[in-house]
């Protein structure tokens, strides 16, 4: 078998319903804030019945753009740059020649360029308009926030988008990590971005009758269901030689990556696929599942996934499932679909940095179907080896990283 | 049969997953084999035909036991266009 590298995390950058940065955000989380509020992007915001997402908040394009670029970047894409930029700035590293060819550039989305999309069928559709702004498809194709990503950045390696709705970020994650590890790139930036708050999408939840009207409660009783959120994570994975021999701060270390597939049904959540990725996770980072301290939940706060995935952590874990600490920042953020996973990532990298579980806020009390220690609205001083950091996707797409302390 | 109760059974007889010629007002849903995101389906077919708005999250609501019999929603479905027609 040839060698493979131990692969660290040297920066990281988020865009989020709790800040615009990496340390607001999990300031934010560890207080157990609550980013959810009424829906103001939408258009027609007043005619939905769902009143509630997860909305990044404050964000001015024109702090971080010129105005003639923005007519080629939807409000994923600027979220993806933002946060890849402040993720290199905080790694450090330099991307010149012959770097940047070996530098991957992948990046998760659920959706693509929503609110472009909904600004086009608008103006087509309602305002019988005969035509759309020039740019609509290289802004919203799902691949824009990648090549945005590898276009602001000069990131001339292997470079796409991953689409695996609520699980797009994770795979994109575990797809630039096993590349690091193998060698087939030397550095990669990597996570995922969504904004998906726009008329036409929320309706399209609403029709799936799995939203709470009011907040995001996982694992709780009377929980209601998911609310979405948006924004945008990014990591910088390197090499673990590469990162000291340039006296890199480590932040902490993939150690793992799981994928599986339910084969089952489009949205109801399975038992055996779940296990499976968590399963896959652990082996591949040869952790005994009694060295995990934390998990990083899915917890939508839908009645099915909460259920299912509380399962699925006893199976995997046995009787140390009781001894974990779990919980799911969605009850501070939203449901950010292909964003989620990178975000929740993030989380967990500096759960272990600062030995802190965020909370599950919003819980009002114990499901006796969902019966491990949830982290109830309070984060929790928790010296944490190692975690996981789980997402899984309709279509039933299962991905699941484990992330190290780094020693 | 009314005509509400007719347009109920279409919607239901689309959905169902058991190899019964006909539903029937007595049929149980349970044994017409609907799972969670027929009802789903089934509601929107509902709420379109029917112009009428019916509340419903899949996260706290169970059909299965909120209406046990097809007659049990065609008798829910009449309340609603009933309070349609006198707003």
């Amino acid at each position: 078998m040839t060698e493979v590298s131990r692969v660290v995390v040297t920066g990281l950058g988020v865009v989020s319903p709790l800040g615009h940065s990496a340390a607001g955000y999990w300031d934010n989380l560890k207080q157990g804030a609550s980013g959810l509020g009424p829906i103001t992007l939408a258009a027609a915001a007043e005619e939905l019945t769902q009143k509630v997402a997860g909305e990044v908040k404050g964000f001015d394009p024109l702090k971080h753009f010129e105005e003639r670029q923005l007519s080629t970047l939807d409000r994923v894409s600027q979220f993806a740059v933002v946060a890849a930029r402040e993720a290199i700035a905080q790694s450090g590293v330099a991307f010149d020649m012959p770097l940047s060819v070996r530098t991957a550039s992948i990046i998760g989305t659920g959706t693509g360029g929503q609110t472009t999309h909904d600004d086009s069928f608008r103006r087509v559709y309602l305002e019988k308009k005969t035509r759309v702004f020039p740019l609509s498809i290289p802004k919203l194709m799902v691949n824009a926030p990648a090549s945005q990503v590898s276009m602001f950045c000069g990131l001339r390696g292997p470079a796409f988008a991953v689409a695996s709705a609520c699980a797009s970020a994770t795979h994109a994650i575990g797809l630039a990590f096993q590349m690091v590890q193998s060698g087939q790139v030397d550095c990669a930036v990597t996570g995922g971005a969504e904004a998906c708050i726009t008329f036409g999408t929320v309706r399209g939840w609403e029709a799936m009758r799995v939203m709470a009207p009011d907040a995001c409660r996982p694992f709780s009783i009377d929980r209601k269901g998911l609310v979405l959120g948006e924004g945008a994570a990014v990591v910088v994975l390197e090499p673990l030689e590469r990162a000291q021999a340039r006296g890199a701060a480590i932040l902490g270390e993939i150690a793992g990556f799981g994928m599986s597939a339910d084969a089952a049904d489009l949205t109801a959540p399975d038992l055996d696929g779940m296990t499976r990725a968590m399963q896959g996770a652990l082996e591949s980072g040869k952790l005994a599942p009694q060295r995990i301290q934390y998990v990083n939940a899915h917890g939508t706060g839908t009645a099915a996934n909460d259920l299912t995935e509380t399962q699925a952590l006893h199976r995997t874990f046995g009787a140390h499932a009781r001894k974990l600490a779990v919980s799911s920042t969605k009850s501070m953020v939203g449901h950010a679909l292909g964003a989620a996973g990178a975000l929740e990532l993030v989380a967990t990298l500096l759960a272990i940095r600062d030995g802190i579980a965020p909370p599950t806020i919003g819980y009002l009390g114990p499901d006796p179907a969902c019966d491990l220690d949830y982290v109830p609205n309070k984060s929790r001083a928790l010296p944490i080896e190692a975690a996981l950091s789980n997402s899984f996707a309709f279509g039933g797409l299962n991905a699941v990283l484990a992330v190290k302390k780094f020693s | 049969m009314s005509d509400v109760a007719s347009d109920v059974i279409a919607i239901i007889a689309k959905k169902k997953r058991v190899d019964k010629p006909n539903v029937d007002l007595s049929d149980r849903l349970e044994d017409l084999g609907l799972e969670s995101l027929d009802a789903v389906e089934m509601i929107f077919d509902l709420e379109e035909k029917f112009d009428i708005q019916i509340p419903y999250n899949a996260n706290t609501n169970n059909p299965r036991t909120e209406f046990d019999t097809v007659g049990d929603v065609v008798k829910a479905i009449e309340d609603l266009v009933a309070k349609k027609k006198k707003s």
